[in-house]
């Protein structure tokens, strides 16, 4: 009991610690190279002609969290493309010119610009020599070896309307299923690379066109639809910053195919920062990066509050279930089962069946992870307390003992080391299961491993996986001082 | 003073109590004698006041166990469990002021209460310091005594004390129980099945078969002039060493 002031206060500084300043524009991105570079410019631009501070929540997800996250106000502007709006959002195929969809827009609350520039549409592409010795220029060339083709097709393309099936069905091509595989699009370029597969969808601006000496095959029949790259933001920001708005529109028609696949080239095989990159273009001054140490740093913050409250809820909510489970046999049985099915939900697919309850960003991660940790402490509060000899309890009656001192001096620090080991256990798998949550834009370790996937960038894919392991290693020590503070000493093994 | 008058006990259309009597005069020892499924540990358990029975009553010096809260009552009533059943999580001192400072006694009165105790079991004080699973069997008897007498209840009920100590050390505990019972001056329940501690400890005993009362007396009374024959087979099927004059 005398310790609960001081969790609070720790629980206290770390909410201090996340809350952010309200009046910020946040700009968001998906997570690949070309929208990290154009979410970066539109920071920049932004940040060269007004004082309202700027947050980049840049490698959030893919389209349909970044779309949830403008929807419900998580960002203010990000960087997409016509196409996908009018296919993968607005379920408009049909709408074709960028006035008709600003106008399907509009009836979200939403809004977009002109074109910046340039077409990133969706293609095809064969490696060099396979071109050569297959004699392949336009898509219809794979027709005459479409049975001996294998090919890896991102998620996102395999399951749009324009983009595999309705490939196939435009230019009658028959792959063979058995030898089309679905996978994202980053290990899709290394299995290509490594001759897993001879056919790939691309971004016709993607950089590893030109590193890995691709091919891109002809659309002859015209049958990609146009992906236009502009800026959506909700309305309000619009109305609220017409002075930055007009900044970010100043970017239209500005950056050519050519210019982008030249950006998306140097972040991909130099390696030079979206920062410097999007500063070269702007002509504008490299804004101070944050710095590896400030970045590992605030990611733990995301990350243990991500942790600390999961487990917080786990604690407060999951030992009275299971206490309850042990009292009331056919409410426990329900506890219990239903805890355990929470469980088999992979962990992607409870955090898409929450986002329509909670929006993109923290909130639907915290629910996630406080499912996820609430089993292993209700689990073992019931085993805990299940394997108390009865004796203890008859005996402690017969004392005297009210039922409150019963559980409370006797049942619960006889079940503290089972009670314990399960809160250990939702802690580390909480802490693993949380860098899951930068998919919904919660941020935390999981955000540079998210990007650092995207990017193939090592490195930063450890500055999130590593502080993610220390930190498991940290909890795994401070669970083995709290069983010295908490289990009863009469319990403990001699040293 | 301990009476149980007329107590009757069914557990699912079964009867295991009828007509039940026992009394045991101020300051006496009284042992309640029975094999297993004689009823004795469900009559331990209803004078505990831990579950109901269907008729008759429990009285301490006169006062009906129903008219108490079971906090009363647990104050009136110290029990010994089965090898002394302490908590093991916490210290044996622990043990024997969790009670009363669960009733908020004040530090130094549990202090001085604890230590009263002590003199009276001869426990060495390192003892005290000690958790159950360090201790021997008759240290944590003593124990589970000061815990049961740490209220000062006018009666002490003992489930089985000995029944966990190898023989050697049950022979020197016996002397000293007795003695710890003479200085306590407390009215004493015994529960147990093993005629040799019931004979050994008790003035008198009541011997329960089949959830009644077949005989209630002195041993000599038992030995001399039993009730029925079953009162002779139980003291003679306790008689498991031959004697000399059997061995050729």
């Amino acid at each position: 009991m005398k310790r609960l002031p001081v969790i609070a206060m720790a629980l206290a500084t770390l909410w201090s610690c996340t809350a952010f300043a309200a009046n910020t524009i946040v700009i968001g991105g998906k997570i690949f190279t070309e929208s990290y570079v154009l979410g970066e410019m539109a920071a920049q631009t932004i940040e060269s002609t007004s004082q309202v501070p700027v947050t980049r929540k840049l490698g959030m997800g893919s389209t349909g969290i970044l779309f949830e996250a403008l929807i419900t106000g998580a960002i203010d502007v990000y960087p997409d493309y016509t196409g996908t709006l009018a296919e993968a959002i607005l379920k408009r195929p049909d709408l074709k010119s960028l006035d008709d969809i600003r106008q399907a827009l509009a009836g979200l609350g939403l809004t977009m610009s002109d074109s910046l520039g340039f077409n990133d549409t969706y293609a095809l592409a064969v490696k060099e020599e396979f071109a050569e010795k297959h004699g392949l220029h336009s898509i219809g060339d794979l027709i005459p070896i479409e049975s001996a083709i294998t090919a890896a097709f991102s998620y996102e393309f395999m399951d749009r309307k324009d983009g595999y099936a309705g490939l196939i069905d435009n230019y009658h091509l028959n792959f063979n299923p058995q030898k089309i595989s679905r996978m994202e699009h980053t290990l899709s370029f290394q299995a290509i690379d490594q001759n897993a597969v001879n056919l790939i969808d691309v971004y016709s601006t993607d950089a590893k066109i030109k590193k890995l000496h691709l091919r891109v095959l002809k659309d002859d029949h015209n049958y990609f639809p146009v992906y236009q790259a502009v800026w959506v933001a909700r309305q309000s920001f619009v109305d609220n910053h017409p002075r930055e708005w007009q900044a970010l529109r100043g970017l239209e028609g500005k950056i050519s195919a050519e210019a982008m696949l030249d950006m998306n080239a140097q972040a991909d095989i130099q390696k030079v920062s979206f920062k410097t990159i999007a500063a070269q273009f702007l002509g504008s001054a490299v804004p101070a990066s944050e710095g590896w140490w400030h970045e590992v740093l605030r990611r733990t913050k995301e990350h243990l509050w991500l942790v600390g409250v999961s487990l917080l809820f786990s604690v407060l909510v999951g030992i009275p279930l299971g206490v309850a489970a042990v009292r009331y046999h056919a409410a426990g049985q329900a506890i219990l089962l239903s805890s355990a099915v929470i469980q088999t939900v992979p962990s992607l697919a409870l955090l898409c069946f929450l986002i329509p309850l909670f929006g993109v960003g923290t909130k639907p991660a915290l629910a996630a992870l406080c499912l996820y940790s609430l089993l292993p402490v209700v689990l073992n509060t019931f085993t805990g307390i299940r394997a108390v000899n009865p004796i203890h309890l008859e005996n402690a009656r017969a004392f005297g003992l009210k039922p409150r001192q019963v559980l409370f001096k006797v049942v619960l620090p006889l079940a503290s080391p089972t009670l314990l080991a399960g809160i250990k256990t939702a802690t580390i798998v909480s802490i693993g299961t949380a860098t899951l949550a930068a998919l919904v834009g919660a941020g935390g370790y999981g955000a540079p491993i998210v990007s650092g996937l995207a990017l193939n960038d090592l490195p930063t894919i450890l500055t999130g996986a590593i502080p993610a392991a220390l930190m498991a290693l940290v909890a795994h020590g401070v669970f083995e001082l709290l069983g010295l503070m908490l289990i009863p000493a009469g319990l403990r093994r001699r040293s | 003073m301990l009476e149980l008058q007329n107590i009757y006990k069914t557990f699912e259309d079964r009867q295991v109590l009828s007509d039940v009597n026992l009394s045991v005069p101020k300051g006496a020892t009284h042992a309640l004698i029975g094999s297993s499924g004689s009823g004795k540990t469900t009559l331990l358990r209803i004078t505990l006041g831990l579950i109901p029975f269907d008729k008759g009553y429990v009285k301490i010096n006169g006062q009906a166990l129903l008219s108490f809260t079971p906090v009363e009552w647990a104050d009136r009533i110290g029990y010994v469990p089965q090898d002394g059943g302490l908590f093991p999580h916490i210290s044996a001192r622990n043990n024997v002021a969790l009670i009363a400072s669960l009733r908020g006694w004040r530090k130094s009165r549990i202090e001085n209460r604890v230590e009263e105790l002590r003199k009276v079991v001869d426990l060495d004080p390192e003892i005290l310091t000690r958790f159950p699973r360090e201790m021997s069997g008759g240290q944590k008897q003593r124990v589970a005594i000061m815990r049961a007498a740490m209220m000062d209840p006018a009666v002490m009920l003992l489930d089985e004390p000995m029944a966990a100590l190898d023989p050697l050390i049950r022979r020197s505990l016996q002397q000293e129980l007795k003695s710890i019972f003479q200085r306590l001056g407390k009215t004493v329940l015994l529960v147990t099945h093993d005629l040799g501690e019931a004979v050994y400890l008790a003035e008198e005993i009541t011997l329960l078969h089949e959830g009644r009362i077949v005989q209630a007396g002195t041993y000599r009374d038992l030995l001399l002039r039993p009730a029925v024959p079953f009162v002779s087979q139980f003291i003679n099927a306790q008689r498991t060493l031959p004697d000399a004059a059997e061995i050729r």
